[in-house]
């Protein structure tokens, strides 16, 4: 039973952080009903940048994140401008997919031009602290990273939710032809709102390197997790993204601790499966015509 | 069959069935194996991922499935050398048969889904490659035992079953072209929901397709496997396998008999030479990607279709300036 629990702990925690990465990558679908497959590799870019600039100015990663996330949005919204925009209509539904792929790699092999493929961690020497609280483990840099994950989502919601531009996002997902008619730029709003899911990546991609070692071909382990949570939620759904994150967060904690870590990844892919044989559209998908 | 197109295909297969006897250098007939290798996946990734527009990102995994198959069945002892081979067929059956249920749920939906699902299947299988050390020798990689071919023509054995699996998975794909399935296929890429309307048997003609494709994708990991000696989890379950079939396919052009083959002929050539001239595989990667994204953006439908457009409209100029 102490070990359930346990791992629940840290299963919610890893969740906050997955949830972050997905919610970001939720937002690109809905927006483009682009699968982005670069999400990982955009993570592991910002765990990169976190790592250099702490070794290089010393501040703690949780502040870097204040100049980690204009450069992760620029990026995403080039990465749109430049990859996807151009794509002729016909081809786009097919192509913008293979597009994210060839970026996914593409960074994978910048990374490792840069840095090579050593195993870095970020260690502001704080990243093995934990509390101690009734006997149950929880470790401090999850903890923040959770916190962090909610403040960042309750920033995404009221952007989404309050502003001109969350207004002309949303109306661009529901019907793009119709928001254009009524004045909304899809162009700006569709780089906008790429830079704005690939942004996410700064604040997870800290905390990311904060938790885990990484090398510029993590980003494979990402994919997949993502891809599931994306699916399970719902896609294009960003409360169901997280839901789902923190879902296969516990999900994942309790079979490495029951089972073996090595079935962890099995999981995702069995839920996986299931989703798309019982519930396609996923737990909070909305059932539309041509979407899933 | 056109009169051309005979021609072309026998003088294809007529010129690479006689290569091995007149050249010499172990350097170029492991560079021709490997330009057969991709081509042969290029062509069986076109059956499903060009015909059907159903983009697969799992093909490396059935790849590896392969080649640990014919690993682990032949690791001490392959006895003339060619048993391999004759189980190729077995290989690729059973990984059809595994295919039919993923292929079954991931093709149920949409095609971005098809592509989450099929990338996912490629990490699995690669984690538990990883991870089952008693069955695939985990990151120590697995040995197969060495045929007692004669080291003089050590690779001809490999390059002419990569041959057939060639002539098969082109042989595949121009049946596809003229039969009832390529036409069910084409309808399926063009619009799902007016082909299902129209009384065709979507589902049936998907799962078929990416059936025999990653069979044959199997059996070309079995003599990969075969052929290297030692297969280790990162090369082959390896994403850029897969990254290399659906760049070859695309660089020809898919949806075509020849796009596939003509895609893998430029690119693995420059590709060895590439790595000869640089080293670092690094800039694989790069080089990929950005060969990838220039072809999707300046090349979108690839060379052959480019082309054969271009006469067309010259020749429409021309007769259209004789009038």
């Amino acid at each position: 039973m102490h070990l359930v629990i346990q791992a629940l702990i840290l299963g919610s925690l890893t969740g906050g952080v997955y949830a972050l990465m997905a919610s970001g990558q939720t937002l690109i679908f809905g927006i483009m009903k682009v699968i982005n497959l670069a999400q990982g590799a955009f993570v592991i870019v910002a765990s990169y940048f976190t790592f250099s600039l702490f070794q290089m100015t010393g501040l703690d990663p949780f502040l870097l994140i204040v100049i980690t996330t204009p450069i992760m949005f620029i990026l995403g919204a080039a990465t749109q401008w430049f990859l996807l925009r151009p794509l002729r209509p016909d081809d786009a539904a097919e192509l913008s997919l293979l597009v994210t792929f060839a970026v996914a790699l593409g960074l994978e092999g910048a990374l490792s031009i840069v840095y090579k493929t050593t195993l870095r961690s970020i260690m502001p020497g704080y990243e093995n602290h934990s509390w101690t609280i009734w006997g149950y483990q929880v470790n401090e840099v999850r903890f923040y990273a959770f916190l962090l994950s909610i403040a960042m989502l309750v920033i995404l919601y009221v952007l989404l939710q309050k502003t001109k531009f969350g207004r002309s996002v949303r109306a661009t997902v529901q019907n793009p032809m119709a928001a254009q008619l009524l004045g909304v730029n899809s162009k700006a709003v569709s780089a906008f709102g790429f830079g704005l899911g690939v942004s996410t990546t700064a604040a997870a991609g800290a905390v990311f390197g904060l938790i885990t070692p990484f090398n510029p071909g993590s980003h494979y382990d990402l994919i997949s997790r993502l891809l599931t949570i994306v699916v399970l939620g719902g896609m294009g759904a960003i409360g169901g993204s997280v839901i789902a994150a923190l879902m296969m967060g516990v999900g994942a904690a309790l079979v490495s601790a029951l089972a073996s870590p090595i079935w962890a990844d099995f999981t995702f892919f069995i839920v996986l499966l299931l989703v798309l044989l019982l519930r396609p559209r996923g737990l909070f998908g909305a059932k539309v015509r041509g979407a899933l | 069959m056109s009169k051309a197109g005979i021609i072309r295909a026998v003088a294809f297969f007529g010129i690479l069935g006689l290569l091995p006897l007149g050249v010499k250098p172990q350097w170029v007939i492991n560079l021709l194996i490997f330009t057969l290798m991709y081509a042969t996946l290029a062509s069986s990734w076109n059956l499903i991922g060009g015909y059907a527009g159903y983009p697969s990102l799992g093909h490396a995994a059935f790849f590896g499935f392969g080649a640990y198959f014919i690993g682990i069945i032949f690791e001490n002892n392959v006895g003339n050398g060619y048993n391999p081979f004759l189980i190729l067929p077995l290989v690729g059956l059973c990984a059809g048969l595994i295919s039919i249920p993923i292929g079954y749920i991931a093709m149920k939906t949409r095609k971005d889904v098809f592509a989450i699902v099929t990338i996912t299947l490629l990490f699995m299988v690669q984690t538990l490659a990883y991870n089952l050390r008693a069955v695939t020798g985990g990151a120590q990689g697995k040995g197969v035992a060495v045929p007692p071919f004669a080291p003089a023509t050590f690779g001809r054995p490999f390059y002419y079953v990569m041959l057939i699996l060639l002539l098969t998975a082109m042989g595949i794909s121009f049946y596809f072209r003229r039969s009832k399935i390529g036409l069910s296929l084409a309808a399926v890429r063009a619009d799902e929901d007016k082909a299902h309307g129209v009384g065709i048997q979507v589902t049936a003609v998907k799962i078929i397709a990416f059936a025999i494709s990653v069979g044959i994708a199997a059996m070309v990991g079995g003599v990969w496997g075969y052929y290297e000696g030692f297969i280790y989890p990162q090369f082959a379950v390896d994403p850029l396998i897969t990254i290399g079939m659906v760049l070859m396919t695309f660089l020809g052009g898919r949806a075509t008999l020849w796009g596939p083959v003509l895609g893998a002929f430029i690119l693995v050539p420059a590709q060895q030479y590439f790595s000869y001239e640089f080293g670092a595989t690094q800039f694989y990667l790069l080089a990929y990607a950005a060969i990838f994204l220039i072809i999707m953006l300046v090349l979108p439908r690839g060379i052959l279709p480019t082309l054969t457009d271009r006469i067309r409209l010259k020749a429409k100029i021309a007769a259209e300036a004789a009038k």
